[in-house]
């Protein structure tokens, strides 16, 4: 089992999720360059937070275009794990590996605080060591992070259980009351339909020790590694 | 400035138009042996400036104290260097932008944040943690500002917070402290301070001294445009006139994304052992980093400007040299293996050009197109300027009289209704709206954010042995009112305030950063307070073994013939052993006892009482008046308390610590109990004092703590051995109010909710009021 972190320029998160994975879970990882194609045979892909390129333009538009994310389409359509995170969910809309587009906070300023978010689905790689309901408390910053997309699209997410996470209050009873960004449908992460590729604008790398306050995070790396575990069991 | 500037015949007048004084233009010509061209005019008036030169502060920056056993580097490079433990050094400085902060807020506070961060990865560390500290004009109208005052200071509020924020969020480094203050007097010159953290191997350590003759000199960065020309010279340091908008196009563009990019390329490049050594391209640009380099290593260096990657066309010697664009560095590289350096800069899309050579025999060379367009010798340029012992005069003494003072009336004020203005306040309100505006948890150290504990604490994980790391914890502190009443007892203050803010967070202080902001130095009274404050830092730092390794000095800080306070920005730095026994600010349990820790002695005098209280937050929210003195200073029994508090924290005694400061008593409880959710808090006073005093006085030397009951017999006899002055006021409750009663009858009894909502909301309804 290897997970790879991509390093686009303006990546900040980086170090953060590699420190994660390899020194929390204690799980192999490394660091995929931009510029490469070779994934060197990771069999789980994130990409992290940041302002990849500047995020001159818009979100993630620029990195869509960089020679990686050529691979990690590849890797994604042949059934491969793909996390984006914050800016890497901002990525992952931008190539087409998920529905929607990520719209200017409805305060129009950057926000960073511990949200909460409930776990919708626990059908997929990224929460399957989760409950159903559990709510998780999980850092946000970012400006751009008011999930949006076509009614239709909407209607085909919810449809297809392709939302994993929504906003929502401390003790889950009030879902719009805790949309920090105005977010439609209060949608903090979602998945394709064939759920191996997902994104989520909070930061689940941030919270993987109680010391920084919340450990919360630590549930989706854990289905992640559950997830390949299984997979390798299954091939084997 | 008009572009055929190379042709222009360089006159005594001109030389004044650049800020150059008669007698510094006949030093200038003796330098030489001859007149300069207008390209070594310019060179010279930038590295003559106040702002770059320090020339009418450093006769008395002189007494600071700079050494001490963990200094590793003091001032005088781009940041100060301590040695934290395992090898690990941690570089730290803190600077001003206040002048393009008021011409362009967000653009002068991103450079500003901008500037500071290449300070400390220049030095080969990689940065960690930013606070700011800010000082606007009055945000709500009222008797000092009028409501366009007030709306105006709101916008130069705004824009410096997107602009802190943007940089430090999209560099990747967070913002995690500071502080946010307000005075009629900054409503024309705003003070935005940022100060930045890293941390590196102790044999890591990048210098900037060119060394090696015949080494390349390797431009790499951002291309050098037409912007920030003179913006150390005619913005920071000159003062204020009407026409000070017209200085916009001196203002810098900051662009984080590149600073990113250099960051992880620097580090990277430094990492190849071929980078001998390496400087920053700040203030007065390509000028100031050749000259320095070359002065520092007591070498020549010779430079072709045409080979300088240039965003416009066109471009005079005189242009390049003295442009402030952003996000560049010069480094020296060891001949041969510039490839290797060349080669990093490539892999993450950086020009990267060598540009010279450095030279024997101390001359610095600058060609264009081969053609010599100044020829200066390095070292005298940048170490024998000119040093003004400028004249001192105290100002003629207040003429103040008791009436003056503020006025204990118990039987005409309302306690609670004056406590809830007095959190409402903008000074003392929370901060969280522009706090969460910041990315406070990128990298994943981030142990106590904003307004958690009194000190900003990150955990090293650089450090990590056995499961335990080092924490690294910073305040900045600095009292601008009190400074003007009495600019010594003001600035002891800060340094006692930000030690203690790092003792109560767990931390051992250890070294101290600098930014001093005052008016015209032309002034003698401004130097006066210049001078005073220089002599209470250096009292202060050496009591509480804090050495200054570096900082800034900011002058000029006044519009239209008016300046602000003398405002002394101290940034102090601690140590925690063990990260994870930081302190916090939140009561923890319900039966936790609160102690009053108190290092020093109560005032006995009213007289005395009344005129300390007339300089508090309080007296100016609730009355009006400032005036009087600062609370009497008593450094050993900060310095106690500090020991103690250390002992405390090391022992694991504590449950939450607080330090009493602005607001008093009253509000540091008030504070512990809203951060922490749904506790509340009963004590009783037995103040000699009245009840505003015993209240919302601020006297120094105190924190609250909250113990285990268990532990209490220890920390009681902890205290005792430290000499702290330990009292029992009460108890940490399970009911969500706020009690406290004062010999008997009840002074403060509110429902916390009650008071949180002024508290929390206060400053975003300001804010965000149409």
């Amino acid at each position: 089992m290897k997970f790879g972190v991509v390093v686009f320029p303006g990546s900040n998160c980086d170090h953060d999720a590699f420190y994660a994975i390899g020194n929390i879970l204690h799980k192999p990882v490394e660091f995929i360059w931009h510029q490469s194609q070779d994934l060197a045979n990771c069999d789980a892909v994130i990409l992290p937070g940041g302002f990849s390129y500047g995020d001159y333009l818009r979100t993630g538009a620029i990195a869509r275009f960089s020679p990686v994310m050529k691979s990690v389409e590849k890797f994604a359509k042949s059934g491969g794990m793909v996390l984006g995170i914050c800016n890497g969910f901002q990525t992952l809309c931008e190539a087409g590996l998920l529905p929607g587009a990520m719209m200017r906070n409805s305060g129009l300023r950057f926000i960073c605080r511990h949200v909460h978010i409930r776990v919708e689905q626990t059908d997929t790689p990224f929460t399957n060591a989760a409950r159903k309901g559990q709510i998780l408390k999980i850092p946000i910053a970012h400006s751009d992070g008011c999930y949006t997309a076509e009614e239709a699209d909407i209607a085909e997410l919810e449809k297809n259980k392709q939302i994993l996470f929504r906003y929502t209050t401390p003790d889950g009873s009030n879902d719009s009351a805790g949309n920090p960004n105005g977010s439609m449908h209060n949608i903090a992460g979602i998945c394709n339909r064939e759920r191996n590729v997902a994104g989520l604008m909070p930061h689940p790398e941030r919270a993987m020790e109680s010391a920084l306050d919340s450990a919360d995070g630590l549930v989706i790396f854990k289905s992640m590694v559950e997830a390949l575990v299984g997979a390798a069991k299954a091939t084997a | 400035m008009a572009t055929a500037l190379t042709e222009i015949k360089v006159t005594p007048e001109i030389a004044a138009e650049h800020g150059v004084t008669a007698e510094e233009y006949s030093h200038i010509q003796k330098i030489l042996g001859r007149d300069p061209n207008i390209t070594e005019l310019g060179i010279f008036s930038v590295m003559w400036s106040e702002h770059c030169s320090y020339k009418s502060s450093k006769v008395h920056l002189k007494r600071l104290p700079t050494r001490g056993k963990l200094v590793v580097q003091g001032p005088g490079e781009n940041a100060g260097v301590v040695d934290i433990g395992d090898g690990l050094v941690a570089a730290f400085k803190i600077e001003s932008h206040n002048h393009p902060s008021y011409v362009e807020p967000f653009q002068g506070a991103t450079t500003g944040v901008g500037g500071i961060l290449r300070d400390i990865f220049t030095m080969g560390a990689r940065p960690i943690a930013v606070l700011d500290s800010l000082r606007f004009g009055e945000i709500t109208s009222n008797k000092n500002a009028t409501p366009e005052d007030a709306a105006k200071n709101r916008r130069i509020l705004d824009g410096v917070i997107r602009g802190v924020g943007h940089y430090g969020n999209c560099f990747g480094v967070p913002t995690v402290g500071g502080e946010v203050g307000f005075e009629p007097c900054y409503s024309q010159n705003p003070l935005v301070n940022a100060l930045a953290l890293g941390i590196a191997r102790k044999e890591e350590i990048f210098l900037a001294k060119a060394k090696g003759i015949g080494n390349p000199v390797i431009y790499v960065g951002a291309k050098t445009g037409r912007d920030g020309i003179h913006g150390a010279s005619l913005l920071a340091s000159a003062e204020f006139t009407e026409e000070s908008q017209q200085k916009r196009p001196n203002v810098q563009v900051g662009d984080p994304f590149m600073e990113k990019l250099l960051l992880e390329a620097c580090l990277e490049a430094m990492q190849t052992g071929a980078v001998v050594a390496i400087q920053d391209m700040g203030a007065a640009g390509l000028t100031c980093s050749t000259m320095e380099m070359a002065s520092r290593g007591g070498t020549g260096i010779e430079i072709d400007l045409a080979k300088v990657p240039q965003r416009e066309t066109g471009m005079t010697p005189y242009e390049i040299m003295l442009s402030e664009s952003q996000e560049r560095m010069l480094l020296v590289a060891e001949k041969g293996r510039e490839r290797e350096v060349l080669d990093v800069f490539k892999k993450w899309g950086l020009d990267a050009v060598v540009v010279g050579t450095v030279t024997e025999g101390g001359l610095a060379v600058i060609k264009n197109h081969g053609a010599v367009a100044a020829q200066i010798p390095a070292h005298p340029l940048a170490e024998e300027g000119p040093v003004y012992n400028r004249p001192l005069a105290a100002p003629a003494p207040r003429v103040e009289s008791e009436k003056d003072w503020f006025h204990f009336v118990p039987e005409k004020t309302n306690l609670t209704e004056n406590f809830r203005k007095l959190l409402a306040s903008p000074a003392i309100a929370s901060k969280r709206w522009i706090t969460e505006q910041y990315d406070t948890s990128v990298r994943t150290n981030t142990l106590a954010g904003p307004g958690a504990s009194d000190a900003a604490v990150v955990r090293i994980k650089e450090s990590e042995k056995n499961g335990i790391m080092r924490g690294l914890a910073l305040a900045t502190d600095g009292n601008g009112r009190w400074c003007q009443l009495n600019p010594k007892v003001g600035a002891m203050h800060a340094v006692a305030e930000a030690a203690r803010n790092v003792a109560a967070s767990g931390a051992r202080p250890i070294a101290a950063t600098n930014c001093l902001n005052f008016g015209s130095p032309e002034k003698p009274e401004v130097m006066w307070q210049f001078s005073q404050a220089i002599d209470g830092l250096s009292e202060a730092c050496n009591a509480l073994g804090t050495p200054v390794t570096g900082g800034n000095v900011s002058f000029y800080n006044e519009t239209l013939g008016k300046s602000i306070y003398p405002t002394p920005i101290i940034g102090i730095l601690g140590i925690l052993d063990d990260a994870s026994k930081a302190l916090k600010v939140a009561f923890r349990n319900a039966g936790d006892v609160i102690l009053l820790l108190d290092g020093g002695k109560g005032v006995s005098s009213e007289q005395r009482l009344s005129q300390e209280f007339s300089s508090s937050e309080y007296s100016k929210t609730i009355s009006g008046i400032v005036a009087g003195e600062p609370p009497a200073i008593d450094l050993t029994a900060e310095k106690r308390l500090i020991d103690c508090l250390g002992a405390l924290a090391s022992a694991g005694a504590v449950q939450s610590a607080h330090d009493i400061s602005d607001g008093g008593l009253a509000v540091t409880l008030a504070e512990s109990c809203f951060a922490a959710n749904g506790l509340g808090a009963s004590v009783a006073l037995s103040e000699n004092a009245p009840d505003e005093y015993a209240l919302f006085g601020e006297r120094g030397a105190r924190c609250i703590i909250s113990v285990a009951p268990a532990n209490l017999a220890a920390v009681l006899a902890t205290a005792r051995q430290y000499g702290v002055g330990a009292r029992e006021l009460g108890k940490v409750t399970r009911d969500a109010v706020l009690r406290i009663e004062i010999q008997g009858h009840a002074a403060i009894d509110s429902p916390l909710d009650d008071l949180r909502d002024v508290w929390a909301n206060s400053l975003e309804r300001t804010l965000t009021a149409r």
